[in-house]
């Protein structure tokens, strides 16, 4: 199926319904991954992937389809409307936005998905070779992909956008073993399509490797509250997953409970805090011209100095809660209708160093590297991939890996010092309602966090 | 896909096509009101081919030329790993029942009926709270395909109901939710909902805990968040082959309680995940993997297998066409013999977990978990006294699965993969603020 050839006939055919609101989107795209387990090369292949989706409001509700065969578009169409009808109970509308007609391209200067494997091969046969050179390591896992995506956003309102995009990934995680204990440090690393950006990494995955073994004989933090300070890498996962989420509206506009809470003006965080998330910053993972509601992407202040000032919208929300859209629609593939989610977000620097904010520490932790987090809005928990004790100013042990949990609101409000050292961190993924990784970045400089619970024994 | 293998088999020795078509009809509650239908129709394709001794792959959703396809394939079998096995014969399927055609013969109209049943007995009972439900009902059609001979397809229906609520007091946040999967018809939402009122009656206070080891009865859904991910990787034969698994080496030895057991059992009547054969076309079958606490088998596919010198315990899974690797079909530790109330009246101070957030975050690999209590309750003499917040748990599933106390005498599925009872450990560490 030809994508922009269908994308032309749905053009003219979304204008002949009688629906609220009607939108479709299409996409092709094509993948390599490899994978290492061990010493070798385990796997390797190659993957297309052609399909599109319809959906349709009408008085208020959704019918969506989706589809990767282009036979009887009419029908399909005509289903999502039907469907829609059938809900007739929903209250959703959408906001207005201009008719777009548009092609994005994406700067690349070679797909990475037609790089010959045997490239790729090559240098993370190296990559395995230095893992592999460090004494006590049980085995590695190295996973390799890069993906090209043309993607199409047809509305009935006359909106006929296309853009493309290419990912790179690689996930790096060496496993070292002894007496039964397992311990594990992990790189990752994602950019918008630049092989030659995850070349000469070399030194930082030689260190990655030594970690995993020091971890085997590393003493556990004992559980309780400290005062933490957090790494660029680490401070963005909090920032998206502790606040973040809660900065998405279809979280907020339908419970006034949390719209209360949630409400803009509200104070957060000390006068140095900005949170930041837009796909206009440009050239990171999270960022692309339209969003998958054919909303052109902006900038948002989700706070600024300490205050609560914006938050991320669809559509949908937007027209719900009476805010400006944001263009925060996205879909992770045709599979799915888009929601709303983060793409670049971030702590905005200050002017703290990281000397100063330790120097007066007398016991606390400096939690490092990104492992996994999550949150249930209110709760968060975030998992560091090293940590380090912090011993009257000076950055002391090496410990096992810690998690830290708390309340975002509790602990925004006990971040005390923002350092000057931004740092953005494409290796993430994000999911949310079943769609999952999507591409996003977050960053944040080194932040200083008073009274976090960290678990331990 | 007739045509596919045999185009692929003269480039290769041995080839293989995997189709996946699939039908999702799910139907979504938002905000305690109907918010969208939806149908998602995928066609999903995968060929794997042995050319010059070497593993090739390649797969496409949607439509691809096949000559495009074989040529992936043949790209990585440049470099794929050396095939330690061949693809099976001929078999004849067991007759494990997993489709219904009751499912497809329910309406729309009854799914939003069924949603509406989920849903208002909880707003009922909980003034404020906001509801979401998903009924949903799936076909899927798999069909296997090997230069062998082997044919293996098999049609499943899944049907599965959830209700899931958000009650939000001050800054307080409550989560509550259930939910149930079967291949057959699910239309009598009591249980589910009895669960729900019960969530929401013990949390209606709030109770403390102090910072310290303390006995825990983790519910089935506690079970899962907490243990089952360590031990998914734990008993995955490839990280057995590559060393990383703990409990790799200790095949045949005691490592857990004696009351506890475990079995990969994708063979159980119309239980979400049963199916005939695995993704290989391999014949499903009951796989013991811990009984009465000693270590038994791991889990295999075909390369892995031939790579361990073992056979494949019929565990080779594809995800949605994806590359195989070993995974389980469904995790099913039998009960034991103690009521809840009489494990919850043995406990001076203590807790219940019923779900833990961002457990499966930690060293997993190690057996460790470490995880915010996202819904459990206190137990004070022998009482359950309330909802414990800002608590944070943590162990090591090999420390504190050696000794159990007592396992509940009724088993409960959660998430489709897991059947399991109430387990009551004696200590594990708890810190709280």
């Amino acid at each position: 199926m030809n994508v922009v050839e269908i994308g032309h006939e749905l053009a003219d055919l979304l204008r002949k319904y009688d629906a609220d609101y009607l939108e479709a989107h299409l996409e092709e795209s094509r993948s390599s991954h490899l994978t290492y387990r061990g010493k070798e090369l385990e796997s390797t292949d190659k993957t297309s992937a052609v399909g599109g989706n319809i959906r349709a409001l009408v008085k208020g509700g959704w019918g969506f389809v989706s589809f990767n065969s282009p036979d009887n578009l009419k029908a399909k169409i005509e289903q999502a409307i039907e469907q829609a009808r059938f809900v007739s109970s929903g209250e959703a509308r959408v906001e207005h936005v201009q008719p777009v007609v548009d092609t994005v391209s994406e700067n690349i200067a070679r797909n990475p998905v037609d790089i010959p494997l045997a490239e790729k091969k090559e240098i993370l046969d190296e990559y395995n070779s230095v893992i592999w050179s460090t004494p006590k390591l049980q085995t590695s896992v190295i996973g390799y992909s890069d993906n090209y995506r043309k993607y199409l956003y047809i509305n009935s309102m006359g909106s006929y956008i296309e853009q493309e995009r290419a990912d790179v990934t690689l996930r790096i995680t060496a496993i070292a073993a002894d007496n039964g204990e397992v311990q594990q440090a992990g790189l990752s690393l994602g950019n918008r399509g630049d092989f030659n950006r995850i070349k000469n990494l070399h030194q930082q995955i030689k260190e990655m490797a030594q970690r995993a073994v020091d971890m085997l004989t590393a003493p556990h933090v004992k559980g309780g509250e400290y005062t933490v300070v957090l790494d660029p890498v680490l401070a963005g996962v909090f920032i998206h997953e502790a606040f973040g989420h809660l900065s998405e509206a279809d979280h907020v506009y339908e419970n006034p409970q949390l719209r209360e809470i949630m409400t803009i003006g509200k104070k957060f965080g000390c006068d140095e805090l900005n949170v930041v998330d837009g796909a206009a910053v440009a050239g990171l993972r999270g960022s692309y011209r339209y969003d998958d509601e054919g909303v052109p992407a902006t900038k948002t202040y989700l706070i600024r100095e300490g205050v609560l000032t914006g938050r991320l919208h669809s559509r949908e929300t937007a027209a719900k809660m009476h805010e400006g859209l944001t263009g925060n629609a996205r879909a992770i593939s045709y599979r799915f209708p888009p929601i709303v989610r983060m793409t670049n977000t971030y702590i905005e620097p200050r002017s703290t160093s990281f000397e100063e904010m330790i120097s007066d520490i007398k016991e606390g932790i400096y939690a490092r590297n990104w492992y996994g987090g999550t949150t249930s809005m209110e709760m968060f928990t975030f998992s560091a991939g090293e940590a380090y004790m912090i011993r009257n100013g000076k950055i002391a042990e090496l410990l096992r890996p810690v998690t830290l949990t708390g309340n975002v609101f509790v602990t925004l409000k006990n971040i005390d010092a923002i350092g000057n050292d931004l740092d953005m961190n494409e290796g993430g993924g994000c999911g949310k309602g079943g769609q999952s990784p999507l591409p996003v970045s977050n960053g944040s400089p080194h932040i200083r966090i008073q009274h976090c619970l960290v678990g331990g024994r | 896909m007739e045509e596919i293998l045999e185009l692929a088999h003269q480039f290769a020795e041995e080839a293989e096509v995997f189709q996946v078509i699939s039908e999702e009809l799910p139907v979504h509650f938002e905000a305690n009101r109907l918010k969208a239908i939806q149908r998602k129709q995928s066609t999903s394709i995968s060929l794997r081919i042995i050319k010059d001794g070497r593993l090739g792959y390649a797969a496409a959703s949607g439509e691809i030329e096949p000559r495009t396809l074989i040529n992936y394939a043949l790209e990585t079998a440049r470099f794929g790993m050396p095939a330690r096995f061949n693809f099976p014969e001929p078999v004849q399927l067991p007759d494990i029942a997993v489709f219904d055609p009751e499912v497809n013969r329910i309406g729309t109209a009854e799914m939003i009926d069924l949603g509406h049943a989920l849903i208002e007995p909880v707003i009922k009972s909980t003034p404020g709270i906001v509801c979401d439900a998903a009924v949903s009902r799936d076909t899927l059609m798999i069909r296997l395909i090997n230069s062998r001979g082997c044919r293996a397809e098999y049609q499943k229906t899944t049907f599965g109901l959830g209700v899931s609520g958000t009650l939000v007091r001050d800054t307080d946040m409550l989560f509550v939710g259930e939910g149930q999967e079967s291949c057959r018809p699910i239309r009598d939402t009591k249980a589910i909902v009895t669960t729900v009122l019960r969530q929401l009656e013990l949390a209606r206070n709030l109770a403390t805990v102090p910072t310290r080891s303390l006995p825990v009865i983790f519910t089935p859904d506690g079970v899962l968040s907490a243990f089952v991910p360590s031990l998914i990787s734990a008993f995955n034969g490839k990280i057995v082959l590559q060393g990383a698994s703990p409990i790799g080496k200790r095949q045949g030895e005691k490592l857990f309680d004696a009351k506890i057991s475990l079995y990969d059992d994708p063979t159980i009547e119309y239980a979400p995940n049963s199916r005939p054969c695995d993704d290989e076309g391999i014949v499903s079958r009951r796989t013991p993997l811990i009984e009465n606490g000693v270590v038994r088998n791991f889990l295999y596919d075909l390369q892995t297998a031939g790579q361990a010198g073992t056979r494949s315990t019929g565990n080779g899974s594809r995800g949605r066409g994806g590359l195989v690797s070993p995974a389980p079909s469904a995790f099913i530790i039998p009960p034991g013999e103690a009521t809840f109330e009489e494990m919850v009246k043995d406990i001076k101070e203590g807790l219940i977990i019923e779900q833990l957030m961002g457990a499966e975050q930690g060293n997993v690999l190690g057996g460790e978990f470490s995880g915010n209590v996202l819904l459990g309750y206190k137990i004070e003499n022998g009482e359950i006294t309330g909802r414990v917040k800002n608590t944070m748990v943590s162990g090591n599933i090999y420390q504190i699965l050696k000794e159990v106390i007592a396992l509940g005498k009724t088993a409960k599925w959660v998430g489709g993969i897991l059947l399991a009872p109430h387990i009551y450990v004696p200590a594990v560490s708890v810190a709280s603020k």
